[in-house]
């Protein structure tokens, strides 16, 4: 058993930023990560960070940023939440670089910004098209030399509690395929998305929802489920990079998006934005094309950036040149890329305080991919990595406080060796389903109907199938021995995956409207009764309910920010 | 690129621990793109499930996927297989300069144990945050490692010698060119480049820049440069008589 006043599930950027902060607090932090450190998927981001930092664009402030993010988001954001994001995100980015991250540079020195989807001045800060990766390196030093207990390729599979408030957490050792318990005064999730339960998509395997399922079997809220980003642009051929993320940044260097006929079609969806409006909105303009005809030979969208200087983009845009040459054999700066949606990330996650990141059970907090409000109906480019920084140091910060005034809660063994019990029992089972089987039947369900474009119908039968695939993965039997065995970790991991996919398909069976990144066919416009109330998804006596939140009221200052003109020249 | 190949290939793929092992043959149908990864993708999820990969992004942007594809160091998912011969079996063992777990995982933390005894960045007193994209430029190559560990597998000092204790490894050299050439960095690694990493060890056969995924020319750019400076900081005479005076005017 391991004893920490902080535990801190998920070392991405939001678990190391929280860390970081708790440990500044002078109480005992751990971190449990299901990878290697430095492998979480935040390595994955590419684009930038945003903040309104203005160091390009000078009429940039906080209000603008405030102001894109409320509007990407369909209003359906957590106003406060969206406030002291856009307020406190370039005081992030400055601490990285005090902590060594070297972004790329304006003529005067200063951090350089690029032009995004949704953001009115140029906002990104970044490096080359792997800002990701300096970002995680960064904090996963400066962590470590602060002197963070990382326990590495460690995975939850339960959280335990003492009466009502949180008490450490239950997990199993990849290597050796051990048990091994947590013992904390405070627990904050940061465990990202849920992306592998479709079967095109950006994310790592780590991406199986595993944070919202254990707050949710804790009895936390889930919310805002059924909104997850489709991102516009992921590679489409060959077959094996299916899904692999074609960045933003591409367009935001000036990438041109055209049908097989050679016309630029966003003229037609969003003649204002063209390739820059929102991820939603590009991602079904794509879809559109490719559904009426107009899609190229892989059933995708052309994306060009060849137009540019070959050695610009190949500084730019340095990993897209050669992902493309190396995968797809396809030299972009001398022709266009075939691009389509990919299932990139979940604006929906475990309902939190905007200023302490509590979730609902006392001593577990959330941040990042992992926790709802910020981005509402549909996220903005760069604001993901903006996100894990504000919140994870708040996360950080009030999880250290809570810990500060909270005596070391009890854990009685029943739970822990229930917990244990649930781990053996695909062992002892004579036949049974094999759990990848189970999980390309899962992702199949999620592509098929619970896609960008959905309907009552669909969503229906997308629930009785995954009332059959619940059934199997009860009965997922596991061969070999615990010694590193991906079979039994991906047996666990079909739990958390069929729990927030049920989520998601019930949350959008609900809303009938049509907001951001949830589209419905049979609902097409947007419903103001739908615009002021979320989705909540709790667990009540074992079964998954849903109930309805009204959206928080903003001060009247915010709302006369948002009734002014965006101010883009 | 052929469409919808219809043809297999053999996969000879390292089963075992670190009580031992043999490698095992498993047939696998190609698709057009199919990179090593998918293939042994599919070995698990239709002959061996608990067959044990480390793998994350398949994007070659994590650098958890290192492997020895017919004898050597690669990204798994960044290795297609149609550009291997496929007339006979794709061996695929684990890296060798680390000790087995089970199957292609291998235990690599003695990497984690040499990252932190590099001092971490430490800016200048009073720095101005204002940098030169020019001076970034250089540091950035270095930033760009996605510490695949392929270039500690490949280097002899490590993989045949198996100095550990002694050296730190091309990883930690550009680790540590990272933060020696950051331009607004005020600290000096050039005793611990000397004394605890070893770096006098290293001979510049260049092997890891032959093998790393990123292209960094990690011999040429980190470690040669570093060499320098462990002379310089230890070795050059004039500097050396600098020091006596000034640790006498100590005293």
């Amino acid at each position: 058993m391991h004893e920490h006043d902080v535990l801190i599930i998920g070392a991405g950027g939001a678990g190391l930023r929280a860390a970081i902060e708790a440990l500044a607090q002078g109480v005992r932090v751990g971190v449990v990560c299901k990878s290697l450190l430095g492998k979480a998927h935040t390595v994955m981001a590419e684009g930038g960070i945003a903040a309104a930092m203005a160091n390009v664009d000078q009429s940039d402030d906080w209000r603008t940023h405030f102001r894109d993010t409320m509007r990407g988001g369909k209003f359906l954001n957590n106003w406060r939440m969206a406030q002291l994001h856009a307020q406190e995100a370039p005081e992030r980015v400055r601490e990285l670089e005090q902590w060594g991250a070297l972004f790329d540079r304006t003529e005067n020195g200063d951090i350089l910004q690029r032009a995004f989807g949704g953001h009115t001045f140029k906002r990104l800060c970044h490096v080359g098209d792997r800002t990701g990766l300096e970002m995680i390196r960064t904090l996963q030093d400066r962590g470590v030399h602060l002197g963070i207990d990382v326990y590495m390729e460690c995975t939850i599979t339960r959280l335990l509690k003492d009466g009502d408030r949180i008490a450490g957490a239950f997990g199993y050792w990849r290597e050796q395929g051990r048990f091994v318990v947590f013992k904390a005064k405070s627990v904050i999730i940061c465990t990202g998305g849920i992306g592998k339960a479709w079967k095109i998509t950006s994310n790592s395997w780590e991406y199986t929802g595993d944070g919202m399922a254990l707050a949710y079997d804790a009895g936390a809220d889930l919310m805002d489920m059924e909104f997850v980003q489709f991102h516009p642009t992921g590679m489409v051929w060959p077959p094996g990079v299916q899904g692999i993320l074609v960045t933003e940044a591409v367009r935001g260097e000036g990438g041109v998006l055209r049908n097989k006929d050679g016309e630029r079609f966003m003229e037609r969806y969003d003649p204002k934005k063209l390739e820059l409006s929102t991820r939603d909105v590009v991602a079904r303009s794509i879809y559109t094309e490719v559904r009426e005809g107009r899609g190229t030979e892989h059933g995708g969208a052309f994306l060009d950036i060849s137009h540019k200087p070959a050695e610009y983009v190949k500084r730019k845009l340095p990993s897209m040149y050669h992902q493309f040459l190396e995968l797809a054999d396809v030299d972009i700066t001398k022709g266009p890329m075939e691009v389509g949606p990919t299932c990139h990330y979940m604006m929906g996650g475990i309902r939190v305080d905007a200023e302490t990141a509590q979730t609902s059970i006392p001593g577990l907090f959330a941040a990042g991919e992992a926790a709802v409000g910020l981005h509402g109906a549909n996220r903005l480019g760069g604001n993901s990595l903006s996100d894990l920084l504000v919140f994870g140091r708040r996360a950080g910060l009030a999880a250290a406080e809570h810990a500060k005034r909270s005596e070391m809660p009890a854990i009685d063994s029943s739970q822990i060796e229930e917990a244990a019990q649930q781990m053996l029992a695909p062992f002892e089972r004579p036949d049974g389903d094999s759990p990848y089987a189970i999980h390309d039947d899962l992702q199949g369900v999620m592509q098929s109907l619970v896609g960008i474009f959905r309907d009552e119908e669909d969503l229906r039968q997308a629930l009785s199938k995954l009332d059959e695939l619940r059934a199997r993965a009860a009965r997922v039997r596991v061969e070999g021995s615990r010694l590193f065995n991906p079979g039994w970790h991906l047996a666990w991991d079909l739990h958390s995956m069929l729990t927030v996919a049920e989520a998601v398909t019930r949350s959008a069976l609900k809303r009938r409207e049509s907001r951001g990144a949830h589209s419905r066919i049979d609902y097409p416009g947007l419903d103001d009764a739908w615009g002021k109330k979320h989705n909540v998804v709790v667990k009540k006596a074992g079964a998954m309910t849903l109930v309805e939140t009204p959206v928080l009221e903003m001060p009247d200052d915010l709302k006369q920010l948002l009734a002014e003109d965006s101010g883009a020249k | 690129m052929a469409e919808g190949s219809f043809a297999d290939a053999t996969l000879r793929v390292f089963r075992g621990d670190k009580e031992g092992g043999a490698p095992a043959d498993y047939q696998v149908p190609l698709v057009p793109g199919m990179v090593v990864l998918d293939a042994l993708h599919w070995v698990q999820s239709h002959q061996a499930p608990d067959l044990a990969v480390r793998w994350n992004c398949k994007a070659g942007k994590c650098g958890s996927c290192s492997a020895e594809v017919n004898g050597r160091p690669r990204l798994t998912c960044k290795t297609r297989m149609d550009a291997l011969p496929l007339n006979e079996p794709i061996t695929i063992f684990p890296m060798k300069a680390f000790p087995v777990i089970k199957d292609l995982v291998t235990d690599v933390s003695w990497n984690f144990r040499v990252n932190q005894k590099i001092p971490p960045f430490q800016p200048r007193p009073d720095t101005v945050w204002k940098m030169d994209q020019r001076d970034v430029d250089r540091v950035q190559e270095f930033r760009k490692c996605i510490e695949c560990f392929l270039c500690q597998d490949v280097c002899h000092v490590l993989r045949d010698h198996g100095k550990q204790e002694q050296f730190g490894g091309p990883r930690f050299f550009v680790r540590t060119a990272s933060l020696e050439m950051h331009p607004l960095d005020g600290a000096s690694r050039a005793r611990l480049l000397k004394e605890e990493l070893g770096i006098g060890l290293c001979n510049i056969t260049k092997c890891c820049t032959e093998v790393c995924p990123e292209d960094i020319h990690i011999t040429d750019n980190a470690i040669i440069p570093l060499k320098e400076r462990v002379v310089d900081e230890f070795y050059d005479p004039l500097l050396m008589l600098v020091r006596k005076i000034r640790g006498a005017k100590k005293v």
